[in-house]
């Protein structure tokens, strides 16, 4: 029992500043209750689906710059698709979405190990491609989405203070992650990541694994940009700032850039613990703007305090 | 590969890319020009040169920055940022508080922006692009909450920044009159100056330049200012140009800055290339801008051809000098 809090203390210590910081909105604001919290849930979403995502490029020692990128072409191609289409017609192009997102991750993944060149110069070329896609699929904000997908995370399960949202989250991420963290492709994306040399030369394809964690990203990055159309009901063909809130998301979450180590569960705290803070500065009536400086400043910082642990480590 | 390989035709085009990168740019450049006066015969005219240096000005200058950053390895992604923000205070400032000052406080806040690049970037050690893009966030996020406080006064852009930014002697734009000194600056500091070197220097290897002596946080702190500094003249230049505040004046600049010195030669690791060749990387983004506006290729087509580009250009100048 103590090694296991020993072993995960960082995301206890998450944990607990979460609960610390709802607490502390409960005493800023009487009456959050279930609903402030189903929408807080809800507002996270996005975000949570980015982090986990950059969270398996991250372990598997690259980045994805270009996540907030294919999160838009996701979700304009789910609303154009979607726009007056039945339920019926909707499931199947749910799925296709969901498979674009895998091709844009491949693609990415794909073209990092067939051109030899640096992740953060591809990653960061493919944000303009992407961005470009999607602006010549939708020129502005429009298109629709089917009712029950906003139903899917808008409301609450039985007791009230279970947010719709949380739950999709928590399911979402469970089907895909766990299996493959408990299988042999698991251990090879933290292998990778750990120490590419000594992954290849125990057998691992450091090739084929880096272009899954890719693909993967590209699949949460899907989700994530369906979940933007959920939220708002329509599709946003300009990226959010969902780059830096999941880098920063990432790093607070007890991921080290470089690679290696961390899981998933971290990063997901940190993400709700980022978009408490950001209600509780609406809550106390900070003007939107001034708290988006806030919020920008937190991450920047987060990632600052994150880069000087990982020069610290490597000296180390 | 050992010395006594006869070099092959590869090897040969990559050694005349890496030593000369600018013969095959201009190359590129005149078959460019040569392809639109095909498209679109009887285009080119005096003023059309004219008017393509006046384009390609403040791109150029902005891609000075994506230069000297790329020369130790970085990049400057809050370029854009920092010109509309001088912009954006020059011309509302102005009105109130009369043109001198308000071009300082512009100045000043764009060198603002480029201290707290530098202090992520030299002292903590965070990857210039997370760091370049944090700052951009955080400053836009500033700009707007100004730009509540601001709006009932009006907009007054100096006389002097319209005649730079809009004005023709002899036909040629007037903006040359700062662009000449000011590439010929940025070369001689690139070449001969100390600073220069210590910036090939940190770029070819980091490790090797720390080791023989080079402060590398002061180097890269002085950098990202001087970076943020040409950011934010050029925001002053482009104000004269555009003739408008706006909240997102220069950003559309942020790409084809980065792609304009990729294309110039200048390599994203670092180490290598110089700010000749992003002066015509530059022209060659322009000219092929004005080529897809006239195909009628829309905004999403061109950002998707830029990124390509930028990947492209990396990846062939990766092969290249493997095999050289």
């Amino acid at each position: 029992m103590t090694r296991w809090i020993e072993a995960n203390s960082w995301t206890l210590g998450l944990a607990v500043l979460l609960a610390a910081l709802l607490l502390m909105t409960k005493l800023i604001q009487p009456d959050f209750g279930a609903s402030g919290l189903e929408s807080l849930a809800r507002a996270a979403l996005p975000f949570a689906l980015a982090t986990v995502g950059m969270a398996i490029v991250v372990i598997a020692g690259g980045i994805d710059l270009s996540i907030a990128a294919m999160m838009a072409v996701a979700s304009v191609t789910g609303a154009v698709l979607m726009d007056g289409a039945t339920d019926a017609q909707s499931i199947p192009i749910v799925i296709g979405v969901l498979l674009l997102g895998l091709a844009m991750g491949a693609i990415n993944g794909t073209l990092i190990v067939v051109t030899r060149v640096p992740d953060i110069v591809v990653t960061l070329a493919m944000l303009f491609v992407w961005q470009g896609v999607a602006l010549l699929i939708l020129n502005a904000p429009g298109g629709g989405i089917a009712p029950w997908l906003r139903g899917l995370i808008t409301g609450s399960f039985g007791p009230d203070w279970l947010p719709r949202a949380i739950v999709f989250l928590a399911v979402v991420t469970a089907v895909i992650w766990l299996p493959i963290r408990r299988s042999k492709l698991g251990l090879r994306l933290y292998a990778i990541g750990s120490d590419p040399l000594a992954a290849f030369r125990s057998g691992v394809p450091v090739g084929q694994t880096r272009i899954v964690a890719y693909a993967l990203c590209g699949l949460f990055a899907a989700l994530g940009g369906l979940s933007v159309s959920m939220g708002t009901g329509i599709g946003e063909p300009i990226p959010g700032p969902y780059l830096l809130a999941s880098v920063a998301a990432v790093v607070l979450g007890g991921v080290v850039l470089g690679g290696g180590r961390g899981g998933l569960l971290g990063p997901i705290l940190a993400v709700l613990i980022l978009r408490t803070v950001r209600m509780d500065l609406t809550l106390l009536s900070v003007d939107p703007n001034v708290a988006a400086i806030i919020e920008g400043s937190i991450m920047v910082a987060v990632v600052m305090f994150g880069a000087v642990l990982a020069t610290r480590g490597r000296h180390a | 590969m050992t010395l006594t390989d006869t070099p092959t035709a590869m090897s040969r085009l990559g050694r005349l890319v890496v030593d000369r990168p600018l013969l095959p740019l201009i190359g590129l450049l005149i078959l460019l020009v040569a392809l639109l006066a095909i498209l679109n015969p009887g285009v080119l005219s005096m003023f059309w040169v004219s008017n393509t240096l006046k384009i390609a000005i403040p791109l150029a200058m902005l891609a000075a920055c994506q230069t000297l950053t790329m020369l130790t390895g970085g990049i400057d992604l809050s370029v854009g940022t920092a010109a509309t923000i001088a912009a954006y205070l020059t011309a509302t400032l102005a009105p109130l508080i009369g043109v001198p000052p308000a071009i300082a406080v512009a100045i000043a806040s764009a060198l603002v922006i480029g201290l707290v690049n530098g202090f992520g970037i030299a002292i903590c050690r965070v990857h210039p692009l997370i760091m370049t893009l944090g700052t951009a966030l955080i400053a836009t996020g500033c700009l707007l909450v100004y730009q509540r406080y601001v709006i009932a006064t009006g907009v007054l852009i100096p006389d002097f920044l319209l005649w730079l930014g809009t004005g023709r002697t002899w036909g040629l734009p007037n903006s040359l009159a700062l662009f000449i000194p000011f590439a010929i600056l940025v070369i001689w500091a690139q070449r001969r100056s100390g600073f220069g070197r210590l910036l090939y220097a940190i770029g070819a290897n980091e490790a090797a330049a720390r080791l023989s002596g080079v402060r590398v946080w002061q180097v890269h702190l002085t950098l990202y200012t001087l970076s943020s500094l040409i950011a934010g003249v050029t925001g002053l230049l482009y104000l004269g140009q555009i003739k408008t505040a706006s909240l997102s004046l220069a950003l559309p600049l942020d790409l084809p800055s980065v792609a304009a010195a990729v294309i110039g030669g200048t390599s994203i690791f670092g180490g290598r290339g110089g700010y000749g060749g992003t002066i015509v990387g530059a022209l060659i983004l322009t000219v092929l801008t004005s080529m897809l506006t006239l195909m009628q290729i829309p905004e999403g087509g061109r950002r998707i051809l830029f990124g390509l580009i930028i990947l492209a250009v990396t990846a062939l100048f990766i092969r290249l000098t493997e095999r050289s």
